[in-house]
């Protein structure tokens, strides 16, 4: 008996477990279910630290808020997109409040708030420097006092069924026992995350393979804005583990090997002792990590095994900020470092970190099609642009998990039941995962090569600096890895908890991803926010003041298309920091 | 330093095998290298059928807890220089039945965790536009309890759950508490049936050995203490003054 449900969100992250409680409460008839290859716990919302933006003190506004948002991301936000956002945003944190969430706080019991890159007010709450950790956990203990989701913990949902023009469910593979499912649905929402593991140095964990981009895509939706990646300008060396934006924002300097604050010569401002909004340290993630790379190039930087660093200084802020404001940030550089920052200056470099591109959705998460909706990182609405500031990805998948889990639940509440067919669908995902993906030693290709070279080919090409012949070698040997890997080898034969099926399916995922990334960069003939590309160094708004839209052809082959990007009130402009 | 390092790994298949055995792997011995790195290693280059669970190797969404060298240990937290010259005994979890090698079956604490209403029960609608106020020593009254990450490495470690599997374990008491002692809940009521049965805390011996084991201080055997006493004055109270309110 296959199981049924008027809405299946898979993820069970902050926007999946978020929308599942909007879904609910949107309707107390509609009957949710949860899919996530992990417990929620583990979710990656888990690993965000520095806070999450909503304008709450007198003195800023939502348009300031708006202000920051759009010119962080170069123009290319949907501004009515960036509004709802906006208008949105301290509503869900208040919301998170009252549930619980431990944010930190002022002397008076009011809850505290910190700059922030690309910020011009302090606006960013935070739970001391574990702000997703506490943001995960408080949306998953309250969704345990709501018995009308169900979960399905460790599924790996393998494909979307779609017939008849629209989404009907998906099919799952329950990691435990092997055992493959057909999951009905009048609706599916996405939630599941972003896409840093398709690149070598990431802060992403593990899980973070881009399961649901690829879903989508390969079930006719459309992805937007595929080649905006962060590189977040300070991850830890070998790890990748973030240092948060926090610590710059509590007054942490990024300095080169001769102890040269060189944020300076980058058009960032002029170095002063406290941070200052939108200068130097403050500026947004984007112009930070491009400096580095311009610091290297000057042979500034520092070598390491693991290639350059700068340092980031802390030593000035005093052991009792540091234990009070940012303690996960000590306990994560003495544990993986072994550097105390009260002490010792903490090497730090680019990392991949964040997709600003994702499945196409509007302002409600519906994407173009019917009955699939999307939210959090695997969406792109867009209120990030071409370069999201920091802070926001933490309101946007609570403000857009809402959107979707309500519109869900309103489209559920007319939809008709799934149609017969759904039956054929099923059969032939089981066929292609018996005989596609589980075949033991009757491949020659390691998962890891193919993995490996794929992620060294999106570093070198599609990295924070791109060009035309980078790109289109990308692409080629993205072609040749993709036509590798179907004969990659599994020779794990079992049912039970096959880790190797499942980096099998994640790589499949992995590679449709990074084409899409290479493919979008490449027909990009500008640099706008996170986009840079040596050979059309400038911003063009004639021609790319656009989202792209990157389709799947039924010959398995992709196109890119152009959407008008919405522009309410906030004309294109300069993007100026530090002065 | 040694240029590699022996894992003896416990290998368990459920289809081909009744118990589980130990299968030796040499991996590369480097000092920024964790537990974890060596089982992906593994994975990665000698053999791709091993199973065990991580995601964010930053110690913060618990997925990595195995037992190392007999103590239970988050392996992405977990060097392996610290155990050389090796051999480094890598195990599952003690105290959960094993799934697959180093997968062990967690749905008992899944299963637990809602039973002691683990999330916020406000005494009236919450303020309407803004948020309830807490000072920073309110927050701090409950803080060190919110910090656990549901690795359940306490429940490994704990001797009353393994030999009770009944017992509700440190980390459901202690998420209890977090809510309890937080000003703005008043969900103590509701979950005093729970904590005091008989497999709440009551079962608890003080053994410590959670909190020893706990990665991020959260310190459960503490947790479960006070709330003894908290208990205990509840009942002297219900038997000095038998027809007030619990």
């Amino acid at each position: 008996m296959t199981a049924s449900y008027d809405v299946v969100v898979v993820g069970g992250g902050g926007a999946g477990l978020r929308a599942a409680v909007a879904a609910v409460e949107a309707d107390p008839r509609v009957s949710v279910a949860i899919i996530s290859k992990v417990y929620p716990m583990r979710s990656h919302t888990v690993s965000a630290e520095g806070g999450a933006a909503a304008v709450i003190r007198t003195g800023d506004s939502l348009d300031e808020h708006a202000n920051d948002t759009i010119s962080g991301g170069d123009w290319l936000c949907d501004q009515d997109a960036v509004e709802a956002f906006v208008a949105e945003a301290p509503k869900e944190l208040l919301r998170l409040e009252h549930q619980g969430c431990p944010w930190s706080r002022e002397p008076d019991g009011h809850v505290a708030v910190r700059p922030f890159g690309g910020m011009k007010q302090m606006r960013t709450w935070f739970a001391a420097d574990k702000t997703g950790f506490h943001l995960l956990h408080t949306l998953f203990q309250t969704s345990l006092g709501y018995e009308r989701i169900v979960r399905y913990d460790e599924w790996f949902v393998t494909t979307l069924l779609v017939d008849d023009g629209r989404v009907q469910g998906v099919m799952a593979l329950e990691l435990m026992s092997g055992r493959v499912e057909a999951i009905t649905a009048k609706t599916v929402i996405l939630a599941t995350g972003g896409c840093g593991r398709v690149y070598p140095f990431t802060t992403n964990a593990n899980i973070k393979t881009g399961d649901g981009m690829a879903l989508a895509y390969r079930a006719g939706a459309p992805l937007k804005d595929m080649e905006f990646v962060q590189y977040h300008p300070t991850g830890l060396p070998f790890t990748g583990i973030l240092i948060t934006e926090a610590a710059r924002a509590e007054g942490g300097w990024l300095v080169n090997k001769d102890g040269y604050r060189y944020l300076q010569d980058y058009d960032l401002g002029t170095p002063e002792p406290k941070p200052v909004f939108k200068s130097m340290e403050l500026g947004p993630r984007d112009r930070l990590s491009q400096a580095f790379v311009k610091e290297v190039e000057k042979g500034r930087t520092v070598d390491t095994p693991y290639g350059p660093v700068v340092h980031l200084d802390l030593r000035h802020l005093g052991a009792e900020i540091i234990e009070k404001k940012l303690p996960f940030v000590r306990e994560l550089c003495l544990d993986y470092e072994k550097i105390d920052p009260i002490r010792e200056l903490v090497p730090v470099r680019p990392v991949v970190h964040y997709m600003m591109g994702g499945v196409h959705t509007d302002i409600h998460g519906a994407t173009p099609l019917e009955g699939l909706y999307a939210a959090g990182e695997v969406a792109c609405v867009s209120i990030n642009g071409a370069n999201r500031l920091g802070s926001n990805s933490l309101p946007e998948l609570l403000v857009f998990g809402a959107r979707a889990g309500k519109a869900a639940a309103e489209y559920a509440s007319t939809a008709k039941d799934p149609a017969p067919l759904i039956a054929l669908l099923e059969q032939d995902e089981r066929r292609r995962l018996d005989h596609e993906m589980i075949h033991p030693d009757g491949g020659r290709e390691r998962i890891s090569d193919i993995r490996e070279e794929m992620q060294q080919t999106m570093e070198a090409a599609a990295g924070i600096y791109r060009s035309r012949e980078s790109l289109a070698k990308a692409a080629e040997i993205l072609q040749d890895l993709r036509h590798r890997f179907r004969s990659a080898r599994v020779e794990d034969d079992s049912r039970t908890f096959n880790t190797q099926v499942l980096a099998a399916l994640e790589l499949s995922c992995m590679l449709d991803v990074a084409d899409s990334i290479v493919q979008c960069a490449l027909l990009r003939e500008e640099s706008r926010g996170a986009h840079q590309r040596t050979d059309f160094p400038s911003r063009d708004d004639e021609r790319f003041l656009a989202h792209s839209l990157i389709h799947r052809n039924a010959d398995g082959s992709s196109r890119v298309e152009y959407a008008p990007v919405t522009i309410t009130r906030w004309p294109p402009g300069e993007r100026v920091y530090g002065r | 330093m040694a240029d590699s390092i022996t894992l003896r790994v416990s290998r368990y298949r459920p289809e081909s095998e009744t118990q589980p055995t130990v299968q030796e792997y040499e991996v590369p011995l480097r000092k920024e290298w964790a537990v974890l790195d060596g089982l992906n290693y593994i994975k990665d280059h000698l053999d791709g059928t091993l199973s065990y669970r991580w995601s964010c190797r930053m110690g913060i969404c618990g997925s990595c807890g195995m037992t190392v060298n007999g103590e239970p240990k988050l392996t992405c937290g977990t060097f392996l220089v610290d155990y050389a010259e090796g051999p480094v005994r890598v195990e599952p979890l003690h105290n959960f039945p094993v799934i697959r090698d180093l997968v062990v079956e967690i749905g008992d604490f899944m299963r637990k965790l809602p039973t002691v209403s683990p999330w916020l029960v406000a005494a009236e609608e919450p303020p309407p536009d803004g948020e309830y106020l807490q000072s920073p020593d309110q927050m701090d009254a409950y803080k060190q309890y919110s910090m656990c990450i549901n690795c359940m490495l306490c429940y490994s470690a704990c001797p009353v759950y393994g030999l009770d599997p009944d017992f509700l374990g440190p980390a459901a008491i202690a998420l209890a508490q977090r809510y309890n002692l937080d000003s703005r809940d008043h969900g103590a009521h509701q979950r005093m049936d729970v904590l005091a049965s008989a497999e709440g805390i009551w079962a608890c011996t003080f053994v410590g050995e959670c909190s020893t084991a706990c990665p991020k201080d959260v310190d459960p055997a503490g947790a479960i203490q006070r709330y003894k006493l908290t208990a205990a004055m509840n009942s002297l109270k219900a038997f000095l003054l038998p027809r007030a309110a619990r």
